[in-house]
């Protein structure tokens, strides 16, 4: 066997759903036995052709993939250094990398015969994905969204609704991500039955990490190909945001064995990583504990209390990771640093005015780390940054954060 | 042999339903939560849960979240809880203390300093929500040598399959949870717990408690009846949550204990 299938990186989580000590099935009695039958549906569907037939044919045909893998060639002249080269899943259908794994668990639905399909959303963007996906199929969907996130993500809000789902907006705890995903568990231990509880990141009770890490591999998968086909070597660098930990991991994963690939998470650093916890940065600023269902770094003080987070990025704003993540930071695998929401707004700015793209506040903080260490890395170092959304949702939060009055614009 | 184990062979021997009443730890603040729950025996409460206060406590109902953040914002922390149940124990040592809580404050403090702490402050059992037999190792073991009994939840979702699993390495008594649902929902239904109280009972000799979803004196009664004792919590804490006084508080559980002892 060749060395470096000895030491694959690949082969987790474990059959207790554990990456060394992170993950588990950290859950309610009532809610094991789904996710056991869960579990046994996915591993099912992992090895049935038709599974993943009908998976390539709506990700083709209805999300719009393979995503292009573009050369960013005015942001490296700008910057002068590291050839950039951007993932560009924010011109996925919906707008961002989250349908990929919408549509796997809802093709799994339904083939669970389950009819009432719930989920959480921070940024709307995988309310949105999930309502979509619902309306195509003709299932009920009900999202869950903090109270603080249905104020600053509206139009994301009434897409939702007019794809016919409900959004129920949660007010227990500081209203954003960590507390819609509460209630959407506490709706499933409620609806047994005919629920389907579709988790929009790398987060929750195993199989979820797995499964959702699994889905969102198509983003690396293409890039793999793609990078080989641009330049016939792969990137040097890999470098993703990170809320949950969804399209980092996606685009991560298939590179995961690739020793010679660096690998850069990047967090939402907020106001800064310091005492007062003003950020969302689970790895740099939290410990390891147990809540939604795994073990993994939270935010949380000297009591095991889950603290809030903060971000000017809803989709960031999580106080928790991904436990894959968890693992990869703590063998060293892949490194995870932040960035802060001044950092996130300047490279949003850059992205919009050097390459016409206008980012999600979520891969701005990638891009905010691109613009960090390309100026300094050689012409011939490729970095790969995953553009996983649009920043459509968002021109309301950067007006309001430059100060610009949206009514009176012309 | 715990003062659970010893708690229900005497009521047993007496032919008496248990009653256990569940109080969150701290709510409405440290001294009042203290009187009540030093007057939970005098109200007829033969087992006290002992909330453990969580800031994500995602099986409970709106009652016992804001239990929780009431507790939390009065500074209520896993140490002061245990200390609260410490001086409780100086004025009575024989009725047992259940802690209910979630995983994370437990491991934060650490596995065994937890266990050695709890046991010093008279902590008898512990149902910890989120940890169900497949992560046995986390903490019930580890409780289950240390002396502490582990009781575990049953639910409607336990089918036959997956019940000898649930009952393996519980101890002290089950708890039945009567309804799909979070705490403080919907109403449990006598009939619907009875044949599910008796499937539990052919495959274990110990008792099985029923809670969530019992509100009233009746309730407690009827339930009690097909069981062998009813658990209530959102009740009593929602009288909590309206500031009643300790005294207007235990005269509410007086009633509901009545109910489970008429069984
Ligand atoms: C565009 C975008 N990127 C990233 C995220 C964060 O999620 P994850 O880390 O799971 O990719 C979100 C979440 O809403 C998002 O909308």
């Amino acid at each position: 066997m060749p060395e470096d299938l000895i030491n694959s990186f690949m082969t987790g989580p474990d059959e207790t759903g554990r990456f060394g000590q992170f993950g588990g099935r950290f859950v309610s009695e009532t809610l094991m036995p789904l996710i056991l039958d869960l579990e046994a549906e996915y591993e099912k569907a992992k090895t049935d052709q038709n599974f993943w037939d009908e998976m390539d044919f709506l990700w083709k045909h209805y999300v719009g993939r393979p995503s292009p893998l573009y050369f960013a060639e005015r942001l490296t002249e700008r910057l002068g250094g590291a050839k950039i080269y951007m993932k560009r899943d924010e011109l996925n259908h919906t707008g961002a990398h989250k349908i990929n794994n919408v549509l796997g668990q809802i093709i799994l639905a339904r083939r669970m015969g389950k009819t009432r399909i719930i989920a959480e959303t921070g940024a709307g963007q995988h309310g949105v994905a999930t309502a979509t996906v619902c309306a195509k199929f003709g299932l009920k969907c009900i999202v869950y969204m903090g109270a603080h996130d249905v104020e600053r993500q509206k139009p994301n809000v009434f897409r939702m609704k007019l794809l016919g789902a409900d959004v129920v907006p949660v007010t227990s705890g500081r209203g954003t991500l960590k507390d819609a995903m509460n209630d959407a568990l506490r709706d499933w231990v409620t609806n047994v039955r005919d629920t389907f509880y579709c988790i929009g990141t790398v987060a929750g009770p195993h199989p979820y990490p797995a499964m959702v890490r699994d889905f969102q591999a198509i983003i690396g998968k293409e890039a793999k190909v793609q990078m080989q086909e641009a330049e016939g070597r792969l990137p040097d660098t890999i470098i993703a945001a990170i809320g949950g930990g969804s399209n980092a991991m996606g685009l991560f994963y298939p590179f995961l064995d690739d020793k010679d690939v660096s690998i850069i998470g990047v967090e939402a650093g907020g106001k800064g990583v310091n005492d007062k916890m003003e950020h969302c940065a689970s790895l740099t600023g939290g410990r390891p504990g147990v809540l939604h269902g795994n073990r993994t770094y939270l935010l949380q003080d000297d009591d095991g209390q889950i603290l809030e987070g903060f971000s000017i990025s809803a989709g960031l704003d999580y106080p928790g990771i991904g436990p894959e993540h968890s693992w990869l930071h703590d063998i060293g695998r892949a490194q995870y640093v932040s960035i802060t929401d001044v950092e996130a707004l300047d490279a949003f700015k850059l992205c919009c005015e050097t390459e016409g793209i206008i980012p999600a506040l979520e891969p701005s903080h990638a891009l905010a780390h691109v613009a960090k260490i390309a100026p300094d890395l050689p012409s011939d170092h490729i970095i790969c940054m995953n553009m996983c959304g649009r920043g459509d949702k968002d021109i309301f939060t950067v007006a309001k954060a430059l100060g610009w009055d949206m009514a009176e614009a012309d | 042999m715990t003062r659970i184990d010893a708690k229900f062979a005497s009521l047993k021997a007496n032919g008496k339903k248990a009653f256990v009443a569940y109080v969150m730890a701290g709510d409405p603040d440290y001294e009042t939560s203290l009187e009540i729950v030093k007057g939970l025996p005098g109200a007829g409460v033969d087992v006290i849960e002992l909330g453990l206060p969580f800031t994500d406590p995602m099986a409970d109902g709106a009652t016992i979240q804001l239990a929780g953040q009431r507790a939390l914002a009065q500074g209520q922390t896993l140490v002061k809880t245990l200390e609260l149940a410490r001086r409780f124990r100086e004025t009575d040592d024989t009725t047992p203390i259940v802690l209910m809580g979630y995983y994370n404050p437990i491991f934060s403090h650490g596995v065994d300093r937890f266990l050695n702490d709890a046991k010093a402050a008279g902590i008898d059992g512990l149902i910890v929500v989120d940890l169900p037999p497949e992560e046995d190792d986390e903490l019930c073991r580890p409780a289950q040598a240390a002396g502490l009994n582990f009781i575990r939840l049953a639910t409607p979702t336990t089918d036959e399959k997956r019940l000898p699993k649930v009952l393996q390495n519980t101890s002290g008594f089950v708890y039945y949870v009567s309804i799909t649902g979070i705490t403080g929902a919907a109403n449990a239904v006598a009939t619907d717990v009875g044949p599910e109280v008796a499937r539990i009972k052919s495959a274990t000799d110990l008792p099985v408690i029923v809670g969530f979803g019992i509100k009233t004196p009746e309730a407690s009664q009827k339930i009690a009846g097909v069981a062998d004792g009813a658990v209530v919590g959102s009740a009593i804490v929602d009288l909590i949550g309206q500031g009643k006084s300790p005294a207007q508080v235990l005269a509410f559980v007086k009633t509901l204990s009545d109910g489970a002892h008429a069984a």
